[in-house]
């Protein structure tokens, strides 16, 4: 299923391929024999800001991990800025100018907070310098001596956030960023996703907070089983609202 | 006469200095084992062979290409480095995601092919390697005479391993290393060629072991057995300083060669044994090694 390809061209081919940053085909994921994904379909247009909904076990996480090509293998389409992605080697992808945060956060032990921060090399230009990352997140600044992993939930989660950004990526996929924090650190994390909008990013999160979530995107994809069931318009939101929550089990 | 807890001041502090160079090539080499396992989790069994490579290829590398030890001492390290980054490419790879003990036996079925081979083709009796004529005869100390030779081997191991401490510890490339220690299906997350990391971290070590054994090629004889000898003594080092710890390596190789100079002054019939006994107690006392991270 995976073959290799030549490694990504610099620049996407923006015209051909109108303006979408991700698109996902009929796409099937394992982990050994566990069939994860059973052919999800999922479009998001630069600049959008997406949610993927879910149950735990329905897939979401998945999704991302399969962008990124780490899962076990995959089949279908992904397309990122319009290169398909599917045969390319895991530490290519990033370079097509995607930034993932994954789910555990991944703050490196053996790293103090500036090393953290500087590790994802740059994948393009016009990345947030050093000081503009501190002005977001001053607490970073303050405590970037200290240890990576003796920052605070919060502020761990700030760091793996802040480090993607660094990079020029464009693309963003977040995994469960507000999962365990205070409603006073949500509050800032929707800000940072308010502005990082506002710049033209495009952003997928994978949320459980549904109340955090349903303010900030323009579409909601609602995942069961391994595949998108439903697709909600931002606009559409409160006359579905019962519909989604009892497809959430809210 | 000066004396010592009973021993010649010029003794002990000759069996001290042998005791510092000894554990200049423990620290060496234990720093190779450290940085591959920190990265591959192989427990290098081959490390003592691939040392012994090194003082084989700048003996053989005399003898029919007239390179001289200094031309040795840079390029035996790249050559058995290389040679070890196809290895890891081309054999070791393959068994990377079973469980360690699969890399254990590998990399001892290697050691014990090299050494065969090596055997096979030049029996077991030790050639000598000539002490480079820069380096010949010795420094007069107010308590001892030191062979220079002996003086240079002590201050080029501790820069090599001071460096590679450097590199790791304080550079970005030292950050990838760690991170992908970690956690690397994340740095291929954030586009690291991670099993191109993983190459040259092991064709790096291979090579801190062949610079090991050019050092060594003057002091010991070169034999095809020089390795596997050393290589007990040296997994012991890890041991005791921590599995996967750069500094850790370092410094227990040093101050094991220390303990096992004193221990040659005050009862020399432990010499052979004092690091094993010392392995023993910090295992019992501390499992995870004296700078290594409890589980």
């Amino acid at each position: 299923m995976n073959q290799t390809l030549d490694r990504p061209t610099a620049s996407p081919a923006v015209g051909a391929h109108g303006d979408e940053a991700l698109s996902l085909a009929d796409v099937n994921a394992f982990y050994g024999e566990s069939h994860i994904l059973h052919g999800v379909e999922l479009r998001v247009k630069r600049g959008e800001l997406v949610t993927l909904l879910g149950r735990n076990g329905a897939g979401r996480s998945t999704t991302l991990k399969t962008i990124m090509n780490m899962v076990g293998s995959r089949s279908g389409s992904i397309k990122i800025n319009g290169q398909e992605t599917l045969g390319m080697k895991p530490h290519h992808i990033p370079r097509l100018g995607v930034g993932y945060c994954p789910e555990e956060r991944g703050i490196f032990a053996s790293l103090d907070v500036e090393e953290n921060l500087l590790l994802p090399p740059t994948v393009r230009s016009g990345g947030m310098s050093l000081d503009d990352i501190y002005a977001m997140f001053p607490n970073l600044y303050e405590r970037r001596r200290s240890q990576g992993t003796r920052l605070s939930g919060g502020e761990q989660q700030m760091l793996a956030m802040a480090r993607i950004l660094r990079t020029g990526a464009e693309i963003l996929l977040l995994d469960e960023i507000t999962e365990g924090l205070a409603p006073v650190i949500n509050q800032k994390l929707a800000e940072v996703l308010i502005t990082l909008k506002s710049r033209g990013m495009t952003i997928v999160l994978v949320e459980q907070n549904f109340r955090f979530a349903a303010p900030l995107a323009d579409r909601h994809f609602v995942m069961e089983h391994g595949r998108i069931i439903e697709t909600i318009e931002a606009r559409d939101l409160d006359a579905r609202r019962e519909h989604l929550n009892s497809l959430l089990g809210v | 006469m000066t004396m010592i807890f009973g021993v010649p001041l010029a003794v002990f502090m000759g069996q001290l200095m042998l005791g510092l160079i000894n554990g200049a090539f423990y620290a060496l080499l234990s720093l190779g084992l450290a940085v591959i396992f920190g990265l591959l989790k192989i427990v290098n069994f081959a490390h003592g062979a691939q040392y012994m490579l090194g003082a084989f290829a700048a003996l053989l590398g005399a003898q029919y290409l007239g390179i001289n030890y200094w031309l040795a001492l840079l390029l035996v390290p790249l050559v058995v480095g290389a040679f070890g980054a196809l290895l890891e490419r081309l054999v070791l790879r393959r068994i990377a995601h079973l469980d360690h003990l699969y890399g254990l036996l590998l990399t001892f079925g290697l050691a014990l092919i090299f050494e065969g081979s090596l055997i096979n083709l030049f029996g077991v009796s030790g050639a000598s390697y000539p002490i480079p004529e820069a380096l010949s005869g010795g420094i007069k100390l107010p308590f001892m005479f030191l062979p220079t030779y002996r003086g240079w081997v002590l201050v080029a191991a501790l820069v090599v391993c001071l460096g590679t401490w450097f590199i790791i510890e304080r550079t970005r490339l030292g950050a990838y290393l760690r991170a992908g220690t970690e956690n690397p299906a994340l740095m291929q997350a954030f586009g690291v060629n991670v099993p191109l990391l993983v190459t040259l971290t092991y064709g790096f070590g291979v090579a801190l072991a062949a610079f090991a054994g050019v050092l060594a090629a003057p002091l010991y004889p070169v034999s095809p057995t020089m390795g596997s000898s050393l290589l007990i003594v040296v997994f012991a080092v890890v041991v005791i300083g921590g599995m996967g710890s750069i500094l850790g390596a370092i410094l227990t190789g040093l101050a094991m060669g220390l303990i096992e100079g004193l221990t040659k002054v005050y009862y020399p019939e432990a010499a052979n044994t004092v690091i094993f006994l010392v392995m023993i107690m910090v295992l019992m006392l501390r499992p995870a090694g004296l700078f290594g991270k409890e589980a």
